[in-house]
């Protein structure tokens, strides 16, 4: 019996390892799951796997260039722009792109939760060959915002009568076969794309959300393509033959949130002695691997918004216990902090969905320790922090946050910090901020102004950054033309090709 | 016959009622506002903001109350009708035909061979109980039962699929995907179903019925399949069916490990984006699942030792 089993087992092992030596497809596998056609739910998906495109695209530099409009341009008093559409290009359904195709789904996206939805957007309509927006005013990162996932150009057939999207029809190189939603997808090279087709004619995409099983389908060549590693496996990967380890710095901060209403954080001094307080490159190493603390709220990578000019965030805790005391703080009894019979306890509201938030959550809580300032570390769902910024009784919070889901980190700061937001400052009102930011989205200003718009964030500090997130990927030497893109847009899996 | 499967049928309406009301309760008991949740299980945690909250809220119609929203449920599972999960959009029914059914053919491929291994294993024990393929086989399955599974796994996929490059680690949609994750789950049931079958044939097999059988001049496999099998079978399909259920909602960290689109995975991922209605659904089957396999034990049991009925 035994036996049999295992001669069965034999075949199947033989049948199976033929059957990928005849086909060859290319496997990618990440841990973000497949949940639904939407472009806000998996859309990024679908966007790395080249079945959907977007108008503008960008490059690894997060310069724009031409998507499936060509060109564009503005009106004299900004309030017009123009996209027109490439030539030629053909749905997966086998409908062709036009204009009037192309403003259904922009408009679409832009009644959905997103970007577009903050831009002074009036009306999106077809006109012969061009996508055109009317605006309320000038809006400068409007091409930016378009190379968002969420504002990718699906077929007609794809949407519901009330906007919803039933099915993922593009006009990438790729088109989908076979959606095993939440965990497989299978895509095939389509033949009527309208740019030079993709080398490899078939590919899959695999969520595997356990980083040791990514590592591991790495390790054995079952998978050629394989984000998000654990720091353990990325020094065990690097060791092998054939496999080769990428990381590139993302626009994605880890950030304290401050109540700048509250009665003891409206105090700046406060702030800065809790900013003092961190030392952001030790717990980036320990608790993220990769030294990588944040000394301003946005990473090199940006290079428009990393400002040269200010003075970089230090960890100093004399510093901060000396600014503190004269702030009136002295040490209680326990060594905590006491001002008129009121200790210095402080509530960081964070969650555990990522699993690196508990741990940096609870190294805050030593730091701050360590200068007199009680923490009590609330984990709860990430919900809590818009609600509780919502309510008020929010003191601080500890979150990740993605500046750049386009290569402009404008539109976050439009909605965090002018004056505040869910994800960004709280009770904090700079009217030469909110003014700055919002004189370049309409298009006035430039290098100065940016920088003295991140000079208020450093030293008014309504969040503390903590730390640069970097993304990972190991890609097998079977395959070359792969790229790891810092704006998590691309794989570059039109140009893959096997390596010879 | 007829009265124990109305009495099953009975059970199940009973369970399917209770698991509604659990479900719909302890959904609306947990912590945290049930709009974000959705939204952030939509967009991703960082586009949640109380503008697209409330956008979910509107949509989903979440401010009516809990008594409509429950008897609104009810309404349409009467009409056989389980809805759209609020997270994906897609028919319920769908998202569980293809999640169950991983879990289930999963679960099936592992008690296939597990049953290849376990109960011949064990039987040969039992019928020398005391020897030496008993003493090992008893070690054996005391490791094989006190490592956990997930080590297994690893253990298995660092051997089969790093060293020997015989088999992908993980995946779907292959039967060579199938082998590692079934494995690893048999070996765990092998390990406890032979015990099983040892101890039930150790019993048999010391019985007086069973030493007549030998001296009437039967040989070992006459006597084997006539005393022996049957008298076997009782406790070992009982146990099997108790299996089978651990295994379809047990299989999650196996599932995980080897990326496997399970039923476990979804109601757990379920829970955590408050999607409502794949919880509900999920359960429901779950808990209807087991009353069935239960039944189908009792049937079988019946089947192989008919003396019960006539008590």
């Amino acid at each position: 019996m035994l036996f049999r089993l295992l001669a069965s087992s034999a075949v199947a092992v033989l049948l199976g390892t033929s059957a990928f030596a005849q086909e060859r497809v290319l496997d990618v596998v990440s841990p973000f799951e497949l949940k639904g056609p939407e472009p806000g739910v998996s859309g990024y998906i679908y966007l790395q796997m080249d079945v959907i495109e977007t108008l503008v695209n960008s490059d690894l530099e997060g310069n724009l260039v031409p998507g499936l409009a060509t060109e564009w341009t503005t009106s004299g008093d900004g309030l017009e722009w123009r996209f027109l559409l490439r030539d030629g290009v053909t749905f997966h359904d086998g409908t062709p792109l036009d204009a009037a195709a192309a403003a259904h789904a922009l408009s679409v996206a832009q009644g959905k939760p997103g970007l577009l939805a903050t831009a002074p957007i009036t009306r999106i309509e077809g006109q012969g060959n061009e996508v055109v927006f009317h605006l309320a005013e000038p809006f400068e990162p409007l091409a930016a915002f378009l190379t968002e996932y969420r504002n990718m150009i699906y077929a007609p057939a794809a949407y519901a009568a009330d906007g919803a999207i039933t099915e993922v029809i593009g006009t990438g190189a790729y088109k989908i076969t076979k959606i095993e939603a939440p965990l497989r997808m299978e895509v095939e090279r389509f033949e009527g794309y309208w740019g030079e087709p993709a080398h490899i004619a078939n590919a899959t995409y695999q969520s595997v959300g356990r980083a040791e099983t990514r590592a591991l389908m790495a390790e054995s060549g079952e998978a050629e393509y394989v984000v998000n590693l654990d720091p353990a496996s990325v020094a065990r990967l690097a060791e092998l033959d054939g496999l080769d380890v990428y990381s590139v710095s993302i626009p994605r901060a880890m950030l304290i949130k401050a109540n700048t209403a509250h009665p003891v954080l409206s105090d700046l001094d406060v702030r800065r002695a809790l900013s003092l307080a961190l030392d952001r490159d030790g717990l980036a190493s320990a608790v993220l691997r990769y030294r990588a603390g944040a000394d301003q709220i946005l990473p090199p990578l940006l290079s428009d918004w990393h400002s040269e000019h200010v003075q970089p965030l230090r960890y100093d805790p004399d510093e901060a216990i000396s600014l503190l005391a004269e702030a009136g703080w002295v040490p209680g009894d326990d060594g905590i902090l006491v001002r008129e019979g009121q200790r210095l306890s402080l509530t960081l509201t964070s969650y555990p969905d990522r699993p690196e938030m508990p741990l940096s959550a609870a190294v805050i809580q030593q730091m701050f320790a360590e200068i007199g300032v009680e923490l009590t570390i609330d984990l709860t769902n990430s919900s809590e922090i818009p609600v509780r910024h919502h309510d008020g009784t929010l003191e601080l919070a500890l979150f990740a946050r993605n500046f750049a889901l386009t290569p402009s980190p404008l539109g976050t700061f439009l909605t965090d910090y002018a004056p505040n937001g869910d994800w960004g400052a709280m009770g904090w009102d700079n009217p030469e901020f909110v003014d700055l930011i919002r004189d370049l989205a309409r298009g006035r200003g430039g290098q100065s102004e940016r920088d003295r718009a991140i000079e208020i964030l450093q030293t008014e500090l309504p969040v503390l950054p903590v730390a640069w997130y970097q993304q990972t990927a190991v890609i097998s030497h079977a395959i070359t033309g792969a790229v790891l893109d810092p704006f998590e847009r691309t794989i570059g899996l039109k140009y893959i090709r096997w390596a010879e | 016959m007829i009265k124990a499967i109305g009495y099953r049928a009975a059970q199940a309406l009973i369970v399917a009622a209770l698991i509604g009301v659990l479900t719909f309760l302890m959904m609306r008991a947990l912590p945290g506002d049930i709009a974000f949740r959705i939204a952030a299980g939509r967009y991703g945690y960082d586009a949640v903001n109380a503008a697209a909250a409330e956008a979910v809220r509107q949509e989903l119609n979440l401010d009516q109350s809990a008594l409509a929203a429950f008897f609104q449920w009810f309404g349409d599972l009467l009409r056989l009708d389980f809805g759209r999960s609020v997270i994906s959009g897609r028919p319920v029914v769908e998202e569980i035909r293809h999640q169950l059914g991983a879990s289930l053919q999963l679960a099936g491929a592992a008690l296939a061979i597990s049953l290849f291994i376990g109960p011949p294993l064990g039987v040969l024990a039992g019928l020398r109980a005391g020897g030496w393929l008993d003493r090992s086989l008893l070690v054996v399955s005391t490791a094989l039962r006190s490592v956990p599974q997930f080590m297994l796994g690893l253990l298995l996929i660092v051997i089969v699929s790093i060293q020997l490059r015989w088999l992908p680690p993980a995946g779907y949609g292959q039967v060579a995907h199938f082998i590692l994750p079934a494995t690893t789950l048999a070996l765990g049931l092998a390990a406890v179903s032979a015990r099983v079958a040892r101890d039930a044939m150790a019993g048999v097999a010391s019985s007086s019925y069973y030493a007549f059988g030998r001296w009437k001049g039967l040989d070992e496999g006459q006597v084997f399949r006539r005393h022996g099998l049957r008298n076997i079978g009782v406790p070992l399909v009982t146990f099997i069916g108790l299996q089978l259920v651990m295994l379809v909602e047990g299989v999650v960290v196996i599932e995980s490990i080897f990326a496997w689109p399970g039923i476990g995975h979804a109601l757990v991922h379920a829970i955590f984006g408050r999607d409502v209605p794949m919880v509900q659904a999920t359960a429901l089957m779950l808990g209807i699942g087991f009353v069935a396999l239960n039944a189908l034990v009792d049937l079988l049991t019946h089947w192989i030792d008919p003396r019960g009925a006539q008590r």
